[in-house]
């Protein structure tokens, strides 16, 4: 099975994704994520204004089965939460980079390393063929 | 899912890729955590039926004239009180009372059936043979040559009905019985983990593939479907029956899980009685408990619960969102006095205290066909 790893954004090894724009961005976790999550049935959502580092755990979403910490691609303050995934984790599974995106954010200065979505579908596929 | 080498696979391994299953380890084995979704897998069992393969469970033969007393040292239950034909959960206990594996005795009236934990055979069949040696017994592990499914649910018995004689079908609750199914010889017994009415299908290795395919063509208009482990736990849990490793292992005893039905000091010396006739005189400091998450949180295993003034007092040892009642809910240990229902106390969540109640046990009432 493909997974859909859109090429303008960027990826992180937790398989979170991340739309920079400006001093701005948005961010959630990718198909293949969601897929190996399977039905999310709860998003532990951060506090607008909460600071975070780069690969800081910012919350989680959780399946039947487990929960999985939600880590920050960049370092940046939360200046939004997607409420609509309080009632409707389930976005994120029908829809993990449009309606299940999870926060915004005010980007810190001094962006670390971030993959492309080239880059990512190759370590996708480096772990599932392991 | 980086290192699945030297995992062991099941005869239907192929077919669980067919069908678009993902994999998991689990005990050692590459196993089925789901193939449609664990919630609708978890929906099929409790309204229609389900269709699990379980062939990584652990089969042990008991024979030999001295097979009744030497499963009456092994065991805390007393096997003289499970006639031919019939089956029950029974518990191997330590000289200290913490438990080596949970398990369940079917009587074939020639034999004796031991189904154990995969992840613990070789270390029960071991224990096994050590006890064996003043019994004139023959303990063999056919694991490997044996396929084990499990149909389960409410469509379970007439599903079974179609592929099988009516007596397998009208077995009673914990009946096991030799006989024919879809053409393939077959041991049937009306048991399971799921809290629902259903069998259990041990059949020879080599035969589980066309068993498998049978029972699938023959419920897929019924709403049978196949399902993986991640079901096995969500629906095992709903009905409070322990998961080894988690609510027992072997620095639990049976009477703080709440299992002190299945010992009988009364039967006769066996392996931990002791120990066990002492703990139960002492009564347990702490007890296995069910609770409802009241804050917002999901109680994993092995997260810390805290009384109202911050002092761990124990852990989570199953959590999950319960699918059939759409709460939040756990197991774990807390100090007798907070076991009641209705007691209150904290599950750390991601270092946030989450507030808890102590509730009833078992959260499902099982439906099982008595």
């Amino acid at each position: 099975m493909a997974f859909k790893t859109p090429a303008d954004l960027q990826y992180t090894k937790t398989h979170e994704w991340i739309r920079i724009e400006g001093d701005e961005a948005t961010v959630g976790i990718t198909d293949y994520a969601q897929d190996a999550l399977g039905d999310v049935v709860y998003v532990d959502l951060p506090q607008v204004g909460a600071r975070f580092e780069a690969d800081g755990v910012f919350g989680a979403v959780e399946s039947v089965k487990a929960a999985s910490d939600l880590y920050l691609p960049v370092a940046g303050e939360i200046i939004a939460v997607n409420e609509a995934l309080v009632s409707n984790p389930e976005l994120i599974n029908k829809d993990p980079y449009g309606e299940g995106w999870i926060v915004k954010i005010r980007v810190a200065p001094g962006v670390g390393a971030l993959m492309s979505a080239e880059a990512y579908s190759a370590f996708v596929d480096s772990i599932k063929h392991s | 899912m980086s290192d699945r080498i030297g995992l062991r696979r099941t005869p239907l391994y192929e077919r669980h890729l067919a069908l678009g299953a993902r994999m998991v380890e689990f005990g050692g084995w590459e196993m089925p955590v789901q193939y449609s979704g664990i919630i609708d897998e978890h929906r099929a069992v409790r309204e229609a039926a389900g269709l699990f393969d379980i062939s990584h469970m652990g089969e042990v033969e008991v024979r030999g004239p001295d097979a009744l007393p030497f499963l009456q040292h092994l065991v805390t239950y007393d096997v003289a009180a499970i006639p031919p034909g019939q089956s029950n959960y029974a518990l191997m206990c330590l000289p200290d009372g913490g438990i080596i594996d949970d398990t369940f005795i079917y009587n074939l009236g020639d034999h004796y059936l031991v189904v154990v934990n995969a992840a613990n055979t070789a270390k029960d069949v071991a224990w096994m043979h050590e006890c064996a040696r003043n019994f004139d017994v023959a303990v063999t592990d056919v694991s490997d040559r044996t396929g084990m499914l499990a149909l389960q649910g409410p469509a379970a018995e007439a599903l079974l009905a179609q592929v099988a004689g009516a007596d397998l079908a009208a077995l009673p609750f914990h009946g096991v019985a030799r006989g024919i199914v879809s053409g393939i010889p077959a041991i049937v017994a009306r048991t399971g983990y799921t809290g629902e009415d259903g069998f259990e299908l041990f059949v020879a290795a080599d035969d589980v593939g066309r068993l498998w395919d049978a029972l699938l063509h023959v419920g897929r208009d019924a709403g049978l479907k196949p399902c993986g482990l991640g079901a096995r736990d969500s629906l095992r849990f709903e009905a409070c029956l322990a998961l080894y490793g988690h609510e027992i292992t072997e620095e639990t005893n049976p009477y703080e899980a709440r299992l002190g039905w299945v010992v009988k000091l009364e039967k006769g010396d066996f392996i931990g009685r002791d120990a066990l006739q002492r703990i139960k005189q002492e009564g347990v400091q702490r007890r296995l408990t069910g609770f409802e998450m009241v804050g917002r949180g999901i109680a994993r295993s092995e997260y810390e619960i805290r009384d109202l003034e911050g002092r761990p007092i124990g852990k989570v040892t199953s959590g999950m969102p319960s699918p059939t009642l759409g709460k939040n809910l756990g197991m774990g240990y807390v100090p007798v006095a907070l076991s009641r229902e209705g007691s209150e106390f904290d599950v750390v969540v991601r270092d946030r205290p989450v507030r808890a109640r102590a509730v009833k046990m078992p959260f499902y009432r099982p439906r099982y066909k008595k």
